[in-house]
């Protein structure tokens, strides 16, 4: 029973996913099956079976960085790096469930994810800040298409 | 691959007949298997002493929930976070809410299920004692037919329940609190996400004209199976809620548990702890009931 973790690294190739405990408690295997945030190391490969699987490869358009990787980048959001990826997708599902979270809600979204370098200070800067940049861009969107509407 | 077993089976059931029949023809072979967030530690580890899986994750009809006027019904393959997410569970079943916030984090509660945490048999789970204060019952099914157990009888040791080996937990059912309630649930653990509770403790109460007439204590992590605190309860039901005795209460529960020392705590921390909790909770159910009246 392969687990879904090593068919990303060891089939497909997409390292970008992490093994760190390899027991459901440090999140660097974080991807999202079928739009929800899951441990790799936790799936079973037969489970993902006709699901939509997206690893951090898949996060960036092409060569434009998710907002919160640009976030993470800009805020010194990443030291050695193991966490980053799983940070990322915690991250990209917390703003997803909740655009504008507050410190705590910042912190509960990323309570599965362990960093051993940063004590989290610069990741949850990193988070919040993506969240702003997300508000900014929202906001010239609207202004952008109330120009092309009058 | 850390995965990778040589010899190891996956079987894919198309229904749950099918899974039935399978479960009922090959007895004790095959071992369930839902979320994965249980077994695939020790699996990956090369620990577990089975071999062949019954991949359950795709069967629709252990999935949903029903809703009738006495009872909340939930498929086997409830994820914590359709628990934790659902408006109706929220208002009516808090203590069972909080429990699935508090088990592992976001990405363990979208693949972890309510059936599995019970199957797996964990004295330290935390939706047990949740489930024990709202008198829960598990639906057992085989390819004979099916029964309801009640929940506080499913477990008889130590990771040891009623299931027979051709048995799968299909549904659970909790009853609708109904009147004047309070509901009271605290896990203590190392840190507030992702450790295993030390203690957990649920409560439920109902109350008709300034007297419990209903009290239901439910703690894990402190004997070898969850447990309802009967001495305790005892004691609190028929009580005017002015007049409970709190330091009497904390007492008797040391005749209700039995915890131990292992990796996470101590006995004695456990016993000191669960007694200082159920002492806040009946405070708090005090304030709650006069805030009431």
């Amino acid at each position: 029973m392969a687990r879904l973790l090593d068919v990303i690294r060891e089939e497909l190739d997409l390292t970008g996913t992490k093994e760190g405990c390899g027991e459901g408690e440090c999140g660097a295997c974080s991807v999202f099956l079928d739009g929800k945030l899951v441990n790799s190391c936790l799936v079973p490969a037969a489970q993902a079976q006709g699901a939509e699987l997206r690893t951090i490869e898949g996060v960036a358009d092409g060569e434009q960085l998710h907002g919160v990787q640009a976030a993470f980048l800009e805020c010194g959001g990443a030291q050695c790096g193991i966490c980053t990826p799983g940070m990322v997708m915690a991250a990209v599902d917390l703003l997803r469930r909740c655009p504008q979270p507050d410190e705590a809600q910042i912190r509960d979204g990323l309570a599965g994810n362990l960093c051993r370098c940063t004590g989290y200070v610069k990741i949850v800067d990193s988070v919040a800040s993506a969240a702003k940049r997300a508000v900014a861009v929202a906001e010239q969107a609207l202004q952008a298409g109330a120009g092309a509407n009058p | 691959m850390k995965g990778q077993a040589p010899g190891c089976r996956v079987h894919t059931p198309a229904s749950l007949a099918g899974a039935l029949e399978l479960l009922a023809a090959e007895k004790g072979v095959w071992r369930p298997l839902a979320g994965g967030t249980d077994l695939m530690v020790p699996f990956a580890a090369g620990k577990l002493p089975f071999m062949d899986f019954l991949n359950l994750w795709g069967l629709e009809e252990l999935r949903g929930l029903e809703i009738s006027e006495d009872a909340i019904t939930l498929g086997a393959l409830s994820t914590y976070s359709e628990i934790r997410n659902h408006s109706l569970l929220q208002r009516e079943f808090p203590n069972l809410v909080q429990s699935a916030w508090v088990t592992g984090a976001i990405a363990i509660q979208n693949r972890g299920t309510l059936g599995g945490n019970l199957a797996n048999g964990s004295p330290a789970a935390d939706t047990p004692p949740s489930l024990l204060t709202y008198g829960a019952e598990v639906q057992l099914q085989s390819i004979a037919g099916s029964r309801w157990v009640p929940y506080e009888n499913f477990h008889t040791g130590y990771k040891q329940t009623v299931m027979l080996p051709e048995e799968l937990i299909t549904r659970i059912r909790i009853r609708r609190p109904k009147g004047n309630n309070f509901h009271f649930f605290r896990k203590v653990g190392t840190r507030k996400a992702q450790a295993i509770a030390k203690v957990c403790v649920a409560a439920y109460a109902r109350v008709e004209e300034g007297r419990v007439v209903e009290f239901r204590l439910g703690l894990g992590s402190v004997a070898p199976v969850p447990v309802r605190a009967r001495t305790v309860e005892l004691m609190v039901e028929g009580c005017v809620v002015d007049t409970l005795l709190i330091a009497a209460a904390r007492t008797a529960l040391m005749e209700d548990i039995r915890p131990i020392d292992d990796i996470r705590s101590t006995a004695k921390y456990r016993r000191t702890v669960a007694a200082n909790v159920l002492g806040q909770l009946l405070e708090e159910m005090v304030e709650h009931f006069d805030r009431m009246a």
